[in-house]
């Protein structure tokens, strides 16, 4: 096992960083000067770590596949980025918001790595408000902040429900600003296909200009691969359209180990899928859940309106289920519960596959308290109505107008109607404490990596996250690898490992090309994402998974024979890099689902349902699991399992209730 | 299924940036309203790929109304007829049965059609690089609540932070402008206490820059704020003249 060195440095939790950051090699500035890093991707975590590298002297070149470093997917986070500044003066520490993290992600993560993005959290609202970011505000000037996630303390920061978007373009301006300066190639439209290695070491990438179609070969002393998660493995999910498994993936067969790939979050409040012309799933933030009740009707296969079933014939299940969390659970088990109920019939809407989530009482409620206020005597029940939409729409106002756009329902007036979907990848390329995979010189920032979240992330740490990574943690951790390469003269891209990777990539566009099958693209994704979503979902059996592999053994085959590919390669084709992504897919699909196979315990988003106690809950097993899945790619979908132990000194895993 | 509509469309096509173009019609049937206008041509899409045509080039990725990817002049109005979406926001039940719909792309000068109805936008990109930012290294930073910011201003610069750069006010204004799109970051920027340290440097370089990529003068005629799907208001043009005043004074 010694493929597996996690290199979490010595001493107390406490003490590791803080040391590490005071004792790890630097490099000179004319060093830094003629050593190059290729960063792939431009969102939280790519933008934060191509701006900061850049500023300290490297030569970077970045690249995403949009047409502009301020579109990847970081722009749609809605809710909120959590640090542990206790403005509040609740109680939030460090300590706090590491001991929540490794509790929420069901002790599967790292204790050193949660503890190190902790610590830096606050550093993150700093440097965003520094760049102008514009962060919501009490009326003393003073930064707001909302509760998240169920967590007793109130430490998300958040800008109205776009969040992800004005921290993304607080990157974005410090990456363009650099891009101004000369000191970074910003290569948008442009596709990694091939990382390239040089005696073990990555020394570079292929990437398609997707304008040109042509293939180029880029060097870098270091690559960083901060390109985002997979959710779409699924079809559906509230990930872009683009996002992808391509760069982790290519990595992933050149020796970069794949770490837990079944760890999967489903977000529990979704718009539900309305037909099969269906392209992608959107989220509704989290925060409804505050202020608004989840029910089903308590009469199987029930056809009445929402309105015409009276109070006594609903069933507010998560209340029932969970008396002291309600419908406050966290994020995996409020998405069993929903599917539990429409699996047993009650679901409602024409699929039967959504649960309503309904703001009547928070409207009556705010009516109330809002007629106080405004020192309204006998409010009349209209009045009641009208000031309590007020206050919801304050609250939620862009969220009710966004499910009003898509469904054509008023949900001031009908109760929403909402289903989990596919929201998050906490698994990713393995990396050790310095972000680094298993390839030298190879790094996965932010959601790429398998990180700091282990089964189950919090809501509003995956922002947090990538702004760790690429602000606070790999200026250090890149110069200790970096100070021992300022010998290697930039390699010219002739070389022959360019040319091999080159060709690679070449085959693989033309044999996509060749087939010329009946079939488009979209047909085979779709397909692998219902197998994904029926068997590697919400819950999983042994079973489902035997069968879910053999049916994607099928599918892949079926795919190299009868896809279509139309148009040619020289020219922007979105139909070829579609078809690049979904191959990917289809050989990651398989091995999601031999890890979920191998996990025979139920953790955070992965419920097994041969682990469950006897009311279904989900049933963890320290003795046999308590490790991150490594798998290493032996080539032709083999694969080998490495496992890394977890070892908790300070926190003490215990099982979590929400009852 | 009832309620499905069948509709005329004519799309834009055109190669690649050199070739020209032409409107080509396409007759789509059974879109039900629940679709969104991007999912409508994922079905013409579909059928012109099983059919060995070539499918029609559109930028696109969240699907949210939050990336500004997506970006089609639909019946001569960016992003369609409704207000306050963008393309992907757009749904069927915004079109009637039997409506023949002109799809083209955003066309300006600075913004060339690359392929059918995708253009280049990257002339955005250059003018932030110019000074949409402010110059504050990582580690820089004080503590974040040591300078108060009042609400309204801190509201006002989020308003201006919400432009999403689809470049639909460009598309739409006659002259071409990006006044708006420049003057949401200049303003944004302007409003908070950590931008004013730059503002001169800032909004000189970017007006020279955006003059530079070929976008036209602003002669008020207030289209771009209706056309805007976030909602980004001619004060910032205002704002912006201001800044862009004071910066020659100072001179
Ligand atoms: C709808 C939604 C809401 C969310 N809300 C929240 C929230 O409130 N709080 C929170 O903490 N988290 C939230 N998340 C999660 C969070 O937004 C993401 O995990 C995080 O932003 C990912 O950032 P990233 O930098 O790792 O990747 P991304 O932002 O996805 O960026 C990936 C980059 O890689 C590039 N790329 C990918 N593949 C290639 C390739 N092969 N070649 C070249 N470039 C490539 C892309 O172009 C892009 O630039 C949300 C996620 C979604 C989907
Ligand atoms: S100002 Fe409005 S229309 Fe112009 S780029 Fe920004 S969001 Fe788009
Ligand atoms: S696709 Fe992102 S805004 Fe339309």
């Amino acid at each position: 096992m010694s493929k597996l060195d996690s290199k979490i440095p010595e001493g107390k939790l406490e003490e590791k960083w803080e040391k590490y950051k005071s004792t790890v090699a630097l490099v000179n500035p004319a060093n830094k000067r003629s050593l190059e890093v290729i960063v792939v991707g431009s969102g939280l975590a790519g933008a934060s770590a191509a701006a900061s590298l850049a500023e300290m002297g490297y030569k970077v070149k970045c690249f995403c596949f949009q047409d502009s470093a301020r579109r990847a997917h970081s722009i749609a986070a809605q809710g909120g980025i959590n640090a542990a500044k206790n403005y509040q003066n609740d109680g939030d520490s460090t300590y706090r918001l590491f001991y929540d993290t490794v509790k929420g992600g069901d002790y599967r993560a790292r204790e050193a790595n949660v503890y190190r993005l902790a610590s830096v959290s606050a550093n993150i609202i700093d440097q965003c408000v520094a760049q102008g970011v514009p962060l919501a505000r009490e009326y003393g000037g003073m930064l707001s902040n909302r509760s998240f996630g169920g967590t007793q303390v109130q430490r998300t920061f958040y800008a109205a429900g776009q969040t992800g978007q004005q921290l993304l373009l607080g990157a974005y301006s410090a990456l363009q600003r650099q891009v101004g300066l000369g000191t970074i190639e910003m290569l948008p439209r442009h596709e990694m296909l091939e990382v390239v290695t040089i005696e073990g070491k990555a020394r570079g990438v292929i990437a398609r200009d997707l304008i040109s179609g042509k293939l180029e070969r880029h060097f870098g002393h270091a690559v960083l691969l901060c390109t985002g998660g997979y959710g779409n493995v699924f079809y559906l999910s509230t990930n872009a359209m683009g996002a992808n498994v391509t760069a982790a993936w290519k990595a992933h067969k050149q020796g970069a180990f794949f770490g837990n790939p079944c760890f999967t979050q489903i977000h529990p409040t979704c718009i539900p899928v309305s037909g099969d012309h269906q392209s992608k799933l959107t989220l509704m933030s989290e925060s409804l859940r505050n202020d608004g009740r989840i029910w089903v009707p308590k009469k199987q296969g029930d056809t009445r309106k929402a309105n015409e079933i009276p109070e006594e014939e609903r069933d507010y299940y998560l209340e029932r289920r969970y008396p002291a969390f309600g419908n406050l659970v966290p994020r995996d088990v409020a998405s069993r519960a929903a599917k539990e109920r429409c699996d047993a019939g009650f679901g409602v809407g024409t699929s039967k596959m959504a649960v309503y989530l309904d703001f009547k009482a928070a409207i009556a409620r705010y009516g109330h308290t809002h007629a106080i206020k405004l020192g309204t005597n006998n409010p009349t029940a209209e009045q009641l109505k009208k000031f309590g939409k007020e206050v919801v729409e304050e609250k939620y106002g862009n969220l009710f107008e966004m499910y009003e756009q898509i469904t054509g329902e008023n949900p001031y007036e009908l109760p929403m109607r909402i289903y989990p979907a596919v929201h998050y990848t906490m698994g990713g390329l393995w990396v050790d404490y310095n972000l680094m995979t298993t390839v030298p010189g190879l790094y996965a920032l932010g959601e790429a990596n398998f990180s700091d979240h282990g089964a189950n992330r919090l809501g509003a740490s995956a922002l947090m996250q990538g702004l760790a990574d690429g602000y606070f943690v790999i200026p250090y951790t890149l110069g200790a690898y970096l100070s021992k390469e300022i010998s290697v003269k930039a390699i010219p891209t002739t070389h022959e490992a360019f040319v091999e990777a080159e060709k690679n990539a070449l085959a693989i566009i033309d044999k996509l090309f060749a087939i010329k099958g009946t079939k488009s693209v979209d047909h085979f994704h779709k397909a692998l994402g219902k197998i994904m979503w029926n068997k590697c979902g919400m819950a999983r059996n042994s079973t489902g998974l035997k069968e879910a592999i053999q049916e994607i053994k099928v599918l892949r085959e079926e795919f190299w024979k009868d896809v279509l590919v139309p148009g040619s390669a020289n020219e922007l084709n979105p139909e070829l890099e579609k078809a690049g992504r979904v191959a990917d897919f289809l050989e990651l699909g398989e091995l999601m689902c031999m890890d979920a196979l191998n996990r025979n315990e139920s953790c955070g988003g992965h419920f097994r349902e041969e682990s469950q106690t006897e009311d279904g809950e989900a049933k963890r097993d320290d003795d046999n699991y308590s490790y991150v899945a490594a798998w290493e790619n032996k080539g032709n979908n083999n694969y080998e399992l490495h496992k890394e132990e977890l070892v908790f000194d300070v926190v003490h895993p215990s099982q979590r209730s929400y009852k | 299924m009832s309620g499905n509509m069948n509709l005329t469309l004519k799309v834009w096509r055109q190669k690649n940036d050199k070739a020209t173009g032409k409107l080509v019609t396409y007759p789509v049937k059974d879109i039900s309203p629940d679709m969104s206008f991007l999912e409508m041509f994922d079905v013409l899409n579909e059928q012109l790929i099983v059919k060995g045509e070539e499918p029609i080039a559109f930028d696109h990725d969240c699907r949210e109304g939050i990336c500004g990817m997506c970006s089609m002049f639909i019946n001569g109005q960016p992003h369609g007829p409704k207000r306050g979406v963008t393309t992907c926001q757009l749904h069927m039940r915004s079109f009637k049965d039997g409506d023949t719909i002109v799809v083209e792309p955003w066309r300006a000068a600075a913004f060339p059609v690359i392929k059918d109805l995708t253009v280049d936008r990257t002339a955005f990109d250059r003018i932030i690089s110019k000074g949409g930012f402010i110059s504050v290294n990582t580690g820089n930073a004080q503590d974040a609540n040591n300078i108060p910011i009042p609400k309204p201003d801190a509201d006002a610069s989020f308003n201006a932070a919400a432009c999403i750069g689809c470049g639909a006010c460009v598309a739409t204004c006659k002259n071409s402008s990006a006044m708006l799109f420049v003057s949401a970051k200049v303003s944004q920027l302007a409003l908070l206490p950590q931008g004013r340290v730059e503002a001169t440097a800032r909004v000189k370089n970017m007006v020279a820059q955006m003059d530079e990529e070929g976008f036209g003068n602003c002669s008020n005629t207030g289209a771009c704020e209706v056309e805007c799907p976030k909602g980004i208001s001619l004060e910032n043009i205002a704002r912006m003249n201001r800044e862009y005043f004071t910066a020659n004074i100072k001179e």
